[in-house]
């Protein structure tokens, strides 16, 4: 039996222990919004955070989540200043890999409080966006930088 | 775009609705529940006159209602895949209506012809839509002041609309849209002529900088509901092992190994297609399993044995060099204009100079972000599904061909698209769903794997062109020949077609530059993967090569290719074109207009800053400018070629003109897009075969753009026109890959000739 947690809330699993979270979050607990692209950590739309950092669920098994807590998209309390620039700079198109694109840009945000471009393209080139939202997602972190800034008094 | 339509229709497949139809809306008003329903039914022109009326029983489809508290319900009848369809129809009826936004809910249609054309492709669904949204939208409007008046007993002349409210303007009272729409329900709907549609300066939405995505919230939240999200009830998943050759079938397997898998439930074959494929399911194994893990845990572990395909032969790298060999040779003239031969004998004769050049593009896969998935129930005789399709009345018309059912006995839902880029009109799997259903007496969500996606797509063709021009003494064509040779999509729907009739208007037959003698021309090829339409489709190619030969050639003269390309498009004028069907439909309220083509270059290149400084070492701007879905387009992009060859993509400017616009952010959106795609297909994607399977299985070797290699900075200038709007989706893609190579000349002097460049060292 596996003990972890989801979104604050506490979840056992005794099925196959090499199913990915992925799996999981969108088959069993039906959190839909972590999404499958690629099934190999290459395109990010699975991204969820595992203690706080950005993971790719579909290559973590669940034997490696015992004891974890997991924050999926549907955990993040709207709207996230990340949520909120992504609605300001209309990053999304078929916003199918934004969620995951969100979830790599709060877990950046966190460990760097004013990325450059340059941190942001290291941060965020693991997340594929096959519609070319790149630019725009760019702008919107850089935005979420300014939110928590004002958000967070010096 | 309306290859579907021509394809479908010259292989008997039964449509809804013949391709060339003009819609007529004919709109009356209904009462339900206390609310205005506004209705519609169209009668495509030639099956009204083919069969008569009687022959289409009256089905009205309801395009809009107002219920009693004001919240008005627009019915979304295109695919939501990016592009922003879903958003900008509803958005034209709630102008025209005079709705406040914010009280307005979608309800995406289902598959259904009384919606008329729904296949949500060819960058169309605006364009074709805009006039009868908008006389949707003011009918309703019209109505509401009608009732209104006659509540107030004023003439409807002196009353007004402000969003949600019909107002009478000279003792301002008002009445909300809710409270008068059980009134306006009863009245009889105001023919066309009668109903007046708002002058642009009173738009409020169309054409507005505001306007934003309808399910940008959801989308932020995670709450949005992608084909992949979608569940039924006790449905179970299946994940299918299909034949790695088109047209190998099952000799036998062994699925023990398979069964034994925590959560695999059973195997299930689903039979092979009976050519021509069109959407039809590959066939293949399925195992059926508690999750979708499960079932690809299971699929590893099934032992299968093909039986053998002609397509086997299929081997990339002999293929090209039967492409070019035929595009060496005459081939079917698509369009001819003076003497191209004669040209060419008399310069050589003369010792003029002739310049000819070869350019090759390989397959390529759509690799949506969502993988192809689908979830539907079959009982008792009928199919409910849910899927992320780019057009619903295809999925109906493929379960039913699939099943021996009436399509009308197939319930399509839409869910949104997690992209589309044309993969998505092709509905194999949600008929999967449908026959593993029928099977197994419960829904089914068949789940495609990234490998699934990617081996088993209709692919982009695979395409060699070849281009020769006599130059004048003023370094300009006097002749110019261009032949195209590919797989077309017509094998898709008829395994005889070796010609891409249905392509030709996509780039080729219709070349808008000022040479006196022209010839275009197709070669056949034969297909052995399915062929299928891609974002821009057959104008990626033939873009690439119009675009790079025309820089060859200013080069070859010494000119700047900007100045090069404007005396290639010549002076401002109506390209004359002999065209029939759709195309000459379209060239009626759509001529091509070289003085549009000529502006958007002209911005192009001053956004750029072009020619006003020295590039620096290693760096090179370069040009194309293509007119695709009626919309013009022409892009400089800059690349930067460092010291290990490696291609960095510093600015990209595109100038668009797509008429009258409906949101204007969309649309930037779609041409950043536009140009992040086009440089994935330039710089790094390209699909092989080898004995017919294909190479490619995920996005470690079928790459495309990450952020670090996209275009740093995109600059959309939209060009601000009231001509009929045209498309959006799709024509920011074809000048990227041709603009990004001329850059790479002009930077370091190598011209390629082939995508991807990967495929090239540059140093």
């Amino acid at each position: 039996m596996i003990r972890f947690k989801v979104n604050g809330q506490e979840k056992t699993f005794d099925g196959d222990p090499d199913m990915p979270l992925l799996w999981y979050l969108r088959d069993v607990a039906q959190l839909t919004g972590t999404k499958f692209g690629c099934g190999m950590s290459l395109c990010g739309a699975c991204t969820v955070h595992e203690n706080g950092s950005a993971i790719r669920s579909c290559t973590t098994p669940m034997k490696e989540v015992s004891g974890a807590e997991i924050t999926t998209i549907e955990g993040i309390a709207p709207m996230h200043p990340v949520q909120k620039a992504w609605m300001e700079i209309r990053v999304p198109q078929c916003g199918y890999c934004q969620t995951g694109q969100i979830m790599q840009a709060i877990a950046l945000l966190k460990e760097n409080k004013n990325p450059s471009d340059q941190e942001i393209d290291t941060a965020m080139s693991g997340n594929l966006c096959r519609c070319g939202t790149y630019q725009r997602i760019r702008a919107a972190i850089h935005q979420a930088a300014t939110h928590q800034a004002a958000k967070e008094p010096a | 775009m309306k290859l579907i339509d021509n394809l479908s229709a010259n292989n008997n497949v039964s449509r809804p609705v013949s391709p060339n139809f003009s819609r007529r809306g004919f709109l009356q008003a209904a009462l339900v529940s206390g609310a205005l329903v506004l209705t519609a039914r169209f009668i495509p022109e030639p099956l009204w006159a083919a069969e008569g009326e009687a022959a289409r029983p009256f089905e009205p489809s309801v395009w809009m209602s107002i219920a009693p508290d004001g919240t008005v319900t627009i019915v979304a009848h295109r695919s939501e895949m990016g592009c922003g369809s879903r958003t900008a129809l509803p958005l034209v009826v709630a102008d025209e209506l005079d709705a406040d936004w914010t009280r307005v809910r979608l309800e995406q249609a289902i598959g259904d012809p009384k919606y008329g054309e729904q296949d949500t492709d060819g960058s169309h669904s605006v364009r074709s839509n805009f006039d009868l949204m908008r006389q949707v939208g003011a009918t309703g409007r019209a109505m509401l002041i009608s009732a209104a008046a006659a509540k107030w007993g004023v003439p409807a002349k002196d009353c007004a609309t402000e969003p949600h409210f019909v107002v009478h303007t000279a003792s301002g009272r008002k009445l909300g849209y809710g409270e008068v729409a059980a009134a306006a329900a009863k009245l009889p709907v105001p023919k066309k002529e009668d109903v007046p549609l708002k002058e642009r300066s009173q738009w409020r939405y169309i054409g507005k900088e505001s306007n934003s995505l309808f399910d940008l919230p959801e989308i932020v939240t995670g709450k949005a509901i992608f084909g992949m999200d979608a569940t039924m009830p006790g449905m179970v998943y299946a994940s299918i092992e299909h034949p790695p050759v088109l047209g190998q079938k099952i000799k036998s397997y062994d699925d023990k190994a398979a069964l034994q898998v925590t959560g695999v439930q059973k195997t299930l074959t689903i039979d092979p297609f009976k050519p021509p494929h069109m959407f039809q399911p590959l066939g293949g194994v399925a195992v059926i399993a508690d999750n979708s893990y499960a079932a690809f845990k299971g699929r590893k572990s099934l032992k299968i044995e093909w039986d053998s395909s002609s397509n086997e032969v299929y081997n990339s790298g002999p293929f090209r060099k039967t492409l070019e060999a035929t595009s060496r040779k005459p081939c079917k003239v698509v369009r001819n204009v003076g003497d191209v031969d004669a040209t060419f004998a008399q310069s050589a004769k003369a010792g003029g100079k002739i310049i000819d050049a070869e350019y090759y593009t390989p397959h390529l896969a759509h690799a949506s972000m969502e993988p192809p998935v689908a979830v539907a129930e079959y009982r008792d005789g009928k199919v409910l599904a849910w899927a992320p399709t780019q057009n619903p009345q295809a999925v109906q018309e493929t379960i039913a061909g699939v099943l021996g059912i009436k399509k009308e006995d197939v319930t399509c839902h839409v869910t949104l698209l997690g992209g589309g880029f044309g993969r998505k009109s092709k509905p194999d799997q949600v008929a999967e769903a449908a026959v593993l259903s029928k099977q197994l007496g419960k829904p089914v969500k068949v789940v495609w794997s990234r490998e699934d996606d990617i081996r088993f797509d209709y692919f982009h063709s695979v395409a060699a062109m070849y281009m020769k021009a006599a130059i004048g003494a003023d370094g300009k064509p006097t002749a110019w020949l261009q032949r195209t040779v590919y797989p077309p999509i017509g094998s898709t729907f008829d395994t005889k077609a070796v010609y891409a009739d249905d392509e030709m208007g996509l780039g080729w037959n219709n070349l808008p530059f000022d040479i006196p003698n022209h010839r275009a021309e197709n070669g056949p090829a034969d297909y052995h993967v399915r062929i299928g339409w891609l974002r821009s489709v057959a104008n990626i190619y033939h873009a690439f090569a119009i675009h790079s030969f025309a820089d060859e050639l200013a080069h070859n003269a010494k000119k700047d290719p900007v100045q090069y390309l404007l005396d290639l498009i010549g002076p401002a004028r109506i390209v004359a074109l002999d065209l029939k069907g759709d195309e000459a439909e379209d060239a009626k309220q759509y001529p091509l207009d070289t003085a549009r083509l000529r502006r958007v270059v002209e911005i192009a290149a001053e956004k750029s800053g072009w020619g006003k400084s020295p590039m620096g070492k290693g760096r090179g701007l370069g040009i194309a400018a293509h007119r695709s879905f009626l919309t013009y387009v022409a892009t400089v992009v800059e690349v930067e070629v460092d010291g290990r060859g490696q291609v960095h993509i510093p600015n990209v400017w595109t100038a668009v003109d797509a008429g009258t616009t409906v949101s204007p952010d969309n649309i930037r959106n779609q041409f950043e897009g536009a140009a992040v795609f086009g440089t994935s297909l330039a710089l790094f994607s390209e699909i092989t075969a080898t004995n017919g399977a294909i190479d490619q299985s995920n996005f470690h070797n079928y790459q495309i753009a990450r952020m670090n290699r996209a275009p740093r900075h995109i600059d959309i200038h939209i060009v601000k026109s009231e001509a009929p709007p045209a498309g959006v989706g799709e024509p920011g893609l074809p000048p990227i890959a041709p603009a990004l190579y001329n850059a790479v000349f002009a930077a370091t002097g190598k011209r390629v000739r082939e995508l991807p460049l990967s495929k090239t060292k540059l140093v």
